[in-house]
């Protein structure tokens, strides 16, 4: 973990409610694909959990969605803003698993991880599919940037407006090596039990401190209790306790 | 001994300094942060009998100025915490710690104070009758005087180290408590332990929380901590440990003003992780502002 006072490149609305925001300044940044950062808000106490979208050079990228009221102020940051965040933060996605042709399924902001994942696995000269899964056409964003970088690349929309309709697990290629999986718990409870092949899940939860000293976050695994922040985020499938 | 120092039950600490119980681990974490020995000392997570989970999630909510939490005393158990957690502590801790213990009855508190009475680094026995976030247990010892009086007293039977009564702020007269604790042997009482609260999800129409209530901590209770911490030490002649959302330097100089002889620091540590060694750094300047040259000169000046 790492404190670092950053400063605000650009932060732009992708669609109605989902912006990315590019930061600077990290010295020596060394960020995995499926790390989280937690970011100090003005007016609210805690910090706000958000997933890595990229870490390139020197610059953070994070794509968040407005829920609440932290995430309503960092929308209204400007280019030149100074922002106290905390990086290096959870596990981060095994790249080890993926095998020959990995997946990667992403389910509104839970796609933004796999972006850099999807960069980072393509490094490694593996052929990666990406399922998408949006609510609604206008919901949709970084479609082209995962063209660019993934063999494959599947849209799903709920209400079919766009891509396929349907869910993510309506869209899965056939035969993947393993899944790496980031989204909304229905989505990812879906694919728990669709899925055959292995998977990296990444789970979200309510935080405290974001770096395993509160006991804010945890879920119970087979093997043991684990937390979302330090032990996780990102979960082999296998381990999970979903069942029921 | 230094300006900063300070005697908590005949044991001397290099400041006043405390990470507060359930906000620090077994502190082996944050020692991949910074040295950890820059501390007075820290209290160490909540630690029962038997293995914990605790709560369901979400456990944490956000309020003005604070939080909540309805963890629920998840721990590995007392045999864990001496064989695998205060392992992992003693290569990068060398001062005494204080063990913090809850139950969900007398036996309970009996049975973990006398193992980690045991464990030659354990300084203190921290003894939380406050915790609100159990049922059974806990709280329910620390808001009937007669309660806590029975707790304390049982544990003072098995340990000849310093005993410490964390007490809880959800009570109407928390003298008559500090007091019942100082009559069965405590050595000295913290507090405050958190205020219970409860939030509402507004979308969902539901309490955030999945155990409804939970203890608020962080700067909006402040005051409240000074207020108790203030009266408590009028009302008793064994030392208070203050606590209740101290963030800065001044904060501290201020709880001991109130009556603190050392201060204990909770919900800061989540939100800045440097928040102790900053404010151990800041205190000296913000002694020379005050005139104060050393801490002990104003424990309880006001």
């Amino acid at each position: 973990m790492k404190q670092s006072l950053l400063t605000v490149i650009s932060n732009n609305a992708l669609t109605s409610n989902v912006y990315e925001l590019k930061l600077s300044g990290i010295e020596g940044m060394n960020i995995r694909p499926g790390q989280f950062v937690n970011v100090k808000t003005d007016g609210n106490y805690l910090r706000r959990p958000i997933s890595v979208c990229d870490a390139e050079g020197d610059i953070l990228t994070l794509v968040y969605r407005v829920a609440g009221a932290g995430t309503a102020e960092m929308s209204t940051w400007h280019a030149g803003k100074k922002a106290d965040v905390l990086t290096e933060l959870g596990n981060g996605y095994d790249l080890s698993a993926a095998g020959e042709h990995p997946v990667l399924i992403g389910g509104g902001v839970g796609i933004p991880p796999l972006y850099y994942l999807a960069k980072e696995l393509k490094k490694q000269g593996k052929t990666v599919s990406a399922v998408l899964g949006f609510n609604t056409a206008s919901e949709r964003f970084y479609e082209e940037a995962f063209r660019e970088v993934c063999d494959d690349v599947s849209v799903t929309t709920a209400d079919g407006s766009y891509g396929i309709r349907g869910f993510v697990t309506d869209a899965l290629p056939e035969h993947p090596t393993c899944s790496y999986a980031c989204g909304p718990m229905p989505m990812m409870k879906a694919l728990y039990r669709t899925l055959a092949c292995e998977g990296q899940f990444s789970l979200e939860e309510r935080m405290g401190c974001g770096f395993g000293a509160c006991m804010g976050c945890s879920i119970q695994t087979k093997s043991g209790n684990k937390r979302v922040c330090k032990d996780g985020p990102v979960f082999r499938k296998e381990d999970l306790l979903w069942e029921d | 001994m230094g300006r900063l120092s300070v005697e908590l039950c005949g044991i001397e600490l290099d400041n006043p300094v405390i990470p507060a119980s359930g906000t620090f681990g077994f502190g082996y974490e944050f020692a991949e942060l910074y040295d950890i020995n820059c501390l007075g000392t820290f209290s160490f997570k909540g630690t029962t009998k038997d293995p914990r989970f605790g709560n369901p999630t979400p456990r944490i909510a956000e309020c003005s100025m604070g939080m909540l939490n309805a963890v629920g005393l998840q721990n590995p158990g007392v045999e864990a915490v001496i064989h695998e957690e205060l392992q992992k502590l003693k290569p990068v801790f060398h001062k005494p710690v204080m063990a913090n213990i809850s139950g969900f009855s007398v036996d309970d508190y009996v049975y973990t104070a006398q193992k980690l009475d045991a464990e030659e680094q354990v300084g203190w026995l921290e003894i939380n009758i406050s915790c609100p976030n159990v049922h059974g247990g806990g709280m329910s010892f620390g808001t009937d005087p007669d309660a806590a009086y029975e707790v304390i007293h049982a544990v003072r039977q098995v340990t000849k180290k310093p005993l410490i009564a964390k007490l809880s702020p959800n009570v109407t007269d928390i003298t008559a408590i500090a007091k019942a604790c100082e009559n069965a042997g405590a050595d000295a009482v913290s507090l405050i332990n958190t205020l219970l609260g409860m939030r509402i999800d507004l979308k969902t129409k539901k309490p955030v929380l999945a155990n409804t209530t939970g203890g608020l901590s962080g700067p909006a209770v402040f005051p409240v901590a000074v207020r108790m911490v203030y009266q408590v030490h009028k009302a008793v002649s064994i030392p208070v440990i203050g606590m209740g959302g101290v963030s800065s330097a001044e904060d501290v100089i201020e709880m001991m003003m109130a009556g603190a002889c050392a201060v204990e620091i909770g919900a800061a540590n989540l939100v800045d992780p440097f928040a102790c060694p900053t404010i151990i750094e800041e205190l000296p300047a913000v002694m020379d502002k005050y005139g104060i040259e050393n801490l002990t000169d104003i424990i309880g000046i006001a």
